[in-house]
């Protein structure tokens, strides 16, 4: 089989249309493509004879054997790796290069702290790097410029530091506490054998942003169901087509720009249903939409899909004020591709793990790690910054990224001008969310900081 | 009684605005062509005031909707291809033809001088487009296209396919 040099192996499979990456442990049902970033385990493969590999976040190689694995896949006896773990001793450790993470990252460093940025995947840039469109905002927060050129322009800022150290390929699996220090375990992933990394730094900032949600419907499983930005990952990353004719399911900003560019690659999108009885993505991204000829339906859900290893169509049905399908006003498409926009969760698994306090706030998409205004959690010494702290969009990721990045280096004792990049990211905040579409990420913050208070026996509900 | 913010707006629902929904031009400063904002929701956004060389186009906060003063706007065309929406459009009347700038995001981007299809805000074809002008300096082309008068305040959008 051929492919691509940087190419993700389950992208490489899917332009050689192998759809079908696994098998479900009980029923034995098809799984495929889903996530595209390492987070939702669809595309689990064995690979040169190691099992459980994400193959959408480990690139392609010569020579490389990659098979479907028997339910949970054999260890080899012998071990995977002879080296020896690696110490590291760091300032700060930022975990996730995405927005959030590379403005933490070179705000902490402008401050003089000594900087560790770890990403999972093989690119640093987060889901920057698949937004092809134009970013909203201020001109000063970069509007105008394309997701993928912020990345750009941010990588090379942080090349050019010699007191960041950018590690790609690595995945934090780990954390200890340590008196004075935190410790993470982390594994690099290289060609001739995994290394295991111990990293020791004073104050740690988490940044891996969130995961696509799942809807439940019949079907769900079936290979050509994707999350939207699993979707986005396989066209505008590596160029690859999901299929001919899409179904988006989820009219919010993601449905919306993930259609638009789904046109854009030339796959047909045969409408977007909306289960809310509005849109709720901006309306300029739905209008792009509608003068292409491509309808939005709103009170509409899918109702089920259908096919044999793979999806061939759908059933879409009306839903009443409860959401609740209307008997009678179901339709049958035919499509190849089902995409669903129905929201994110924070990833939080390494907070949980370092024991911060959380709670579920639904506007944050989820269980949150709560957090003060400077983006410090109830550990002392850990931030968490981006969609990881609720979610809301990349232009705000980058501004919470930057005050977490200053506030810690701050904290060490590193100030140049700290305080007043802590007040313009606290103005620019509160100014992104002081308008309709900032409501959500407003009540969320405001939740999250009521919930601290009650922890500090101050103010009661 | 539906408390306010309940009510739902038909281009929440539909995705397409009517005239009626933005701010509309006088012939006079039709004929010297100017600006048509089609940004009705209060967006956190602002590089259209930012661009705009004469100042024709301002906002209370980054918050607020854009203004657009139709007499100092020049119908220069800078501000269609950085408008992040894309919902940026400058309509210029002469004799009996309307110009239309727009911007597009397509490839294969059209020749100038064929005809192709002028599409209206829900993708419906309302008659041929002739291609006057393709401006691809940004990555968003802008291209400037001719349809009947008429069609001024509707067309929005081309499918670059031959108009027979």
């Amino acid at each position: 089989m051929t492919a691509f040099e940087g190419e993700s192996i389950a992208a490489a499979l899917h332009a050689n249309e192998v759809k079908v990456l696994s098998h479900s442990l009980r029923y034995d049902r098809p799984r495929g493509f889903f996530c595209g970033i390492g987070k939702c385990s669809s595309c689990f493969m064995t690979v040169n004879h190691i099992p459980n590999i994400r193959t959408c976040i480990v690139p392609v190689q010569q020579q490389m054997t990659v098979t479907e694995q028997q339910k949970l896949g054999k260890l080899l006896p012998t071990p995977f790796t002879p080296k020896k773990k690696e110490n590291i001793t760091r300032e700060i450790v930022v975990v996730g290069a995405g927005p959030a993470g590379m403005y933490a990252a070179l705000a902490a460093a402008e401050q003089g702290a000594s900087v560790l940025l770890i990403d999972e995947n093989n690119e640093p840039g987060g889901q920057l790097v698949k937004q092809t469109h134009k970013f909203f905002g201020s001109t000063e927060e970069k509007a105008g410029t394309r997701g993928i050129d912020i990345a750009k322009e941010l990588l090379n800022t942080i090349k050019n530091k010699k007191t960041i150290e950018l590690l790609t390929s690595t995945t934090v699996v780990g954390y200890y506490e340590n008196e004075h220090m935190h410790r993470v375990i982390a594994v690099k992933r290289l060609i001739n054998g995994d290394q295991l990394l111990e990293i020791s730094c004073k104050k740690m900032i988490v940044a891996c942003g969130a995961m696509e949600n799942m809807l439940a419907f019949p079907g769900n499983d079936l290979p050509g169901v994707y999350g939207a930005g699993g979707v986005q990952t396989l066209m505008n990353v590596y160029g690859v087509k999901p299929g001919d004719r899409a179904l988006m399911i989820g009219a919010g900003n993601v449905g919306l720009i993930v259609s638009y560019q789904l046109l854009q690659a030339g796959v047909t999108v045969d409408r977007v249903v909306e289960a809310m009885p509005r849109i709720g993505g901006y309306h300029v991204h739905a209008a792009k939409l509608r003068r292409c000829g491509v309808p939005i339906v709103t009170s509409s859900t899918i109702k089920e899909t259908f096919g044999k290893n793979h999806v061939e169509g759908a059933v879409v049905t009306k839903v009443d004020e409860c959401f609740q399908p209307i008997p009678g006003t179901e339709e049958t498409i035919q499509c190849d591709t089902i995409c669903l926009a129905v929201g994110l969760t924070p990833s939080i698994r390494i907070l949980e793990q370092a024991k911060v306090r959380s709670e579920f706030i639904p506007e944050a998409g989820g269980m949150v790690a709560l957090h003060t205004p400077l983006l410090e959690t109830t550990k002392n010494g850990i931030y968490v910054a981006g969609d990881a702290s609720g979610i809301e969009e990349a232009s705000t990721a980058m501004i919470e990224g930057e005050l977490a990045g200053v506030s810690a280096a701050m904290s060490l004792g590193h100030n140049k001008n700290a305080s007043e990049v802590q007040q313009k990211c606290k103005n620019a905040l509160h100014v992104f969310r002081s308008g309709p579409f900032g409501r959500i990420p407003k009540i969320c913050k405001e939740k999250i900081s009521s919930c601290l208070e009650y922890d500090e026996g101050g103010t009661h509900y | 009684m539906m408390k306010e913010g309940l009510t739902i707006n038909n281009y929440e629902k539909t995705g397409v605005l009517s005239v009626n929904d933005f701010k509309q031009p006088s012939e006079k400063q039709l004929k010297k062509g100017v600006v048509i904002v089609e940004c009705v929701q209060m967006i956190p956004c602002n590089p259209c005031v930012a661009i705009c060389p004469v100042h024709a186009i301002s906002m209370n906060d980054i918050n607020d909707t854009p203004k657009v003063d139709f007499e100092k706007c020049t119908g220069c065309t800078s501000c269609v291809g950085i408008c992040p929406g894309l919902a940026i459009f400058v309509v210029k009347i002469k004799d009996e033809k309307a110009l239309i700038t727009l911007p597009y995001e397509f490839l294969p981007l059209p020749a100038v001088g064929s005809v192709v299809h002028a599409l209206d805000r829900e993708g419906k074809t309302r008659g041929p487009a002739k291609i006057v002008k393709v401006n691809t300096r940004g990555k968003t082309a802008v291209i400037t296209i001719e349809v009947d008068k008429t069609l001024a305040m509707d067309v929005r959008m081309i499918k670059v396919m031959n108009y027979d």
